[in-house]
């Protein structure tokens, strides 16, 4: 079966621990995480892992179970890039001194879709949110230039079909109301 | 509306200030826990204190070694179906509880370890004793979590023993700081009745039974597979049914031993690496399996690209994530197998398989010209392992509880001890940990008084828990223990011989005088290594009312067969 990117959605309660539980799961089958972001999510006081991973689906299927079957885990999934709309955000922080004598700052953000953050004498830093090779492009073109500094967020995304986890929430809430 | 992430039933309504240790020991008794395991040491301090006020109402046993703790409640848990409890101090007590921990979660054993931890101010700090255990026994553990304020402890108490008995059961460790322990709180008990981010029994889906029962209605070769599953599902009676009623060949997995009487005569024997003859090779052959309550390990199935490839699977589990793991099932059951059978055993039509079964039959008859006879017959000058095994058979009639070790006596012992009813057999079965037997059979005994229990223990595996006979001397726990001899690390040397040109790197032992050793403790004991005096030594041993150590010399050099060597198919299992 071919490798390809999946993303694992995982719904869970807010304990601190977790991380570590779901990043052995990944690492006792030797599955390097690509990226992974924890947020909060849209139901109150519960969290959303985010974890990019490249491998074969019958792994991901395998590896998303055992996540799953974690105690503190309320629903995990998987999804293609085709299920998902996800984007990344980068930072670049500029020296102003090169990048001054090849470019305009505002045709240059314009031109490639990013945002300023924060100006100092000697330094800029932008901001690009977009898919990889979009952040990765302007890393190329920006390279030559003295770029100080360059991070990338991990993926953050949405599926596209519904999530319905509160739903799961509250029918446990209702069958256990008299308790 | 409020959500909430766990409901509680109420137990107790009074509340009462206490301290945090207190508190720990009357979750205890509201959970029904009358027997402990563990050590002392700085930070649980508190926690033995409060024992030692409350030791009319619960029995701790020191064990010399925390890893004999864990092994001790396992051997409680895996004979009564209760929680067995193990506590230990911080450190090296708690990471002398890793062993234990492991076992249990890879054979789904229900286990409440509560760790002491450094004071809350010094987490983190490296201090005298302080070692991550929450994090260490993370991959190892069912669940666990760190209790830093003392009000936390009722509600987390509730949760372990409710996740560690529900569902798929498995090992939970608590870990409190010492300052948690002597702080006060306002305490009352609510059981656990239901967390909202577990599910511990999946929902019962009736046509993915009604699909099951087709196949199985319509097989001309159809074999069942049990496992522990049976036992944890407290489903004995129902496989029975479900066996006898479609007139099904039943094998057992390691785990799934005495989960059936071993002298029903559709009980086909054990699959897997050791298992018997028939049902490795007709696994290869049968047209449904059946697998109850098993999760497909590879000790079970060989190869796995040639396992069973030409029958539709049908898989019994609690566990979504054991379905298709190992093997694809072509109609996976979920649901506790003590309801899904109850379902099953109404839509499957009475049959007899007579023709299929006379095939196991056969088998077993080329198993025993080939091996059987000869192991419990044997001629040799030196004993066998197996003619032991007999011999204790002869005097329990398969009532006493076997608690084996690791090795080739392990083998010996599973495929020859008799059974007569469920919760019989305890042995290491996915962790193959070497020093089980000795304190899980002080365990067995304690769970279950009224019924004998015999430790079965190799030469090595007896040393690495020997500490314990310690704790059998304290405690009078009257087990026997049967030391099978043979100078060497027995199931290593047999694959140095077999896979390594018989080159026995650090395989052989050079051992202390064991009965000595076990005189030195005040135990009864005795040594044989003549045929002629074997039975005389066991009858002894099985009429003596308080701890009992018989050392028994055997064949040095003798090996285990059947055997599916490692990557060979079932089929391939060889006889010599």
């Amino acid at each position: 079966m071919e490798k390809k990117n999946f993303t694992v959605s995982v719904y869970t309660e807010n304990n601190p621990g977790l991380l570590s539980r779901i990043a052995a799961i990944f690492l006792k089958r030797h599955i390097n995480i690509e990226s992974i972001t924890v947020s909060k999510s849209e139901v109150k006081e519960v969290m959303r892992f985010i974890i990019v991973v490249n491998v074969t689906e019958e792994k991901i299927k395998k590896v998303v179970g055992q996540i799953e079957k974690q105690i503190e885990v309320i629903k995990a999934y998987y999804h293609t890039d085709e299920e998902l709309i996800f984007q990344e955000t980068a930072l670049y922080k500029i020296r102003t001194s090169d990048f001054e004598k090849e470019w305009k700052l505002e045709d240059f953000l314009k031109e490639n879709n990013a945002w300023m953050v924060t100006v100092a004498p000697d330094f800029f830093v932008i901001e690009k949110t977009g898919k990889r090779h979009e952040t990765e492009s302007l890393y190329e073109k920006l390279k030559p230039y003295g770029l100080m500094q360059f991070v990338r967020s991990g993926r953050i995304a949405v599926s596209k079909n519904e999530m319905q986890i509160s739903g799961m929430l509250e029918k446990f809430n209702t069958t256990n109301s008299n308790s | 509306m409020e959500l909430k992430t766990a409901s509680f039933e109420k137990v107790s309504t009074e509340t009462t200030t206490v301290s945090g240790a207190e508190a720990v020991i009357k979750c205890l008794l509201e959970e029904g826990v009358g027997t402990i395991y563990g050590y002392p040491g700085g930070a649980i301090m508190p926690i033995y204190d409060e024992l030692y006020k409350y030791q009319d109402q619960i029995h701790h046993v020191l064990t010399r070694h925390e890893q004999g703790a864990t092994h001790a409640a396992q051997g409680y848990a895996r004979v009564t179906g209760k929680v067995g409890v193990a506590i230990a101090t911080s450190g090296p007590g708690a990471t002398n509880l890793v062993t234990g921990i492991a076992d249990a979660q890879i054979d789904s054993t229900p286990l409440v370890c509560i760790t002491g931890q450094v004071g809350s101010h010094l987490l983190g700090s490296d201090a005298f004793q302080e070692t991550d255990i929450v994090g260490i026994s993370t991959p190892i553990t069912k669940w666990n979590h760190q209790i830093t304020k003392a009000s936390e402890i009722p509600e987390v108490l509730a949760k372990a023993f409710f996740i560690a008995r529900s569902g798929r059961p498995g090992p939970v460790l608590i870990d409190i700081t010492k300052d948690a322990q002597f702080a006060s709180l306002e305490f009352s008990y609510k059981k656990c009745s239901g967390i909202r981010s577990y599910t511990p029994t999946p929902e019962i889906d009736l046509l993915q039974i009604e699909r099951a029962a087709e196949a199985i209605n319509h097989a001309k070769k159809p074999l069942i597979v049990f496992g522990q599953g049976v036992i944890l599902g407290e489903a004995e009676a129902l496989l029975k049914q479900v066996v006898e009623k479609a007139g099904i060949p039943a094998a057992w997995t390691i785990l799934g031993l005495s989960a059936m009487p071993t002298e029903h005569p559709l009980n086909v024997g054990m699959v897997g690496m050791h298992g018997n003859y028939g049902p490795n090779m007709l696994t290869n052959e049968c047209d449904v399996l059946i697998a109850i309550g098993m999760r497909f390990d590879d000790r079970v199935t060989g190869d796995l690209s040639r396992y069973a490839k030409q029958a539709k699977i049908i898989h019994f589990e609690i566990d979504p994530a054991e379905v298709h793991k190992n093997v694809t099932a072509d109609i996976p059951v979920l649901g506790n197998v003590k309801e899904t059978l109850k379902f099953l055993l109404e839509f499957l039509k009475p049959n007899k398989h007579t023709a299929w079964h006379q095939k196991f039959k056969d088998l077993y008859k080329i198993e025993f010209d080939k091996i059987i006879k000869d192991e419990l017959h044997a001629r040799g000058s030196e004993l066998g392992m197996a003619e032991v095994i007999e011999e204790i058979n002869n005097w329990t009639k398969g009532d006493a509880i076997i608690v084996s070790d690791v090795g080739q006596h392990q083998m010996i012992a599973c495929r020859y001890a008799k059974f007569n009813s469920s919760r019989s057999n305890v042995t290491s079965g996915g962790l193959g940990t070497m020093g089980f037997a000795l304190p899980a059979a002080m365990g067995a005994k304690m769970g279950c008084p009224d019924r004998e229990v015999v430790a079965i223990i190799g030469d090595g595996g007896f040393q690495m828990t020997i500490q314990e006979l310690g704790t059998i001397f304290q405690t009078k726990i009257p087990i026997k223990i049967v030391v099978l001899n043979n100078g060497f690390l027995g199931m290593v040397r047999q694959w140095q011989q077999l896979f390594f040109d018989k080159r026995y790197a650090s395989t052989e032992m050079i051992n202390p005088d064991f009965v000595a050793i076990a005189r030195g403790y005040q135990i009864k004991s005795n040594h044989v290594s003549e045929r002629s005096k074997l039975k005389d030594a066991i009858k002894e041993m099985m009429e003596a009312n308080e701890p009992y150590f018989l050392e028994v010399k055997v064949e040095k050099e003798n090996n285990v067969f059947p055997m599916i060597p490692t990557g060979a198919a079932v089929s391939e299992i060889r006889l010599e």
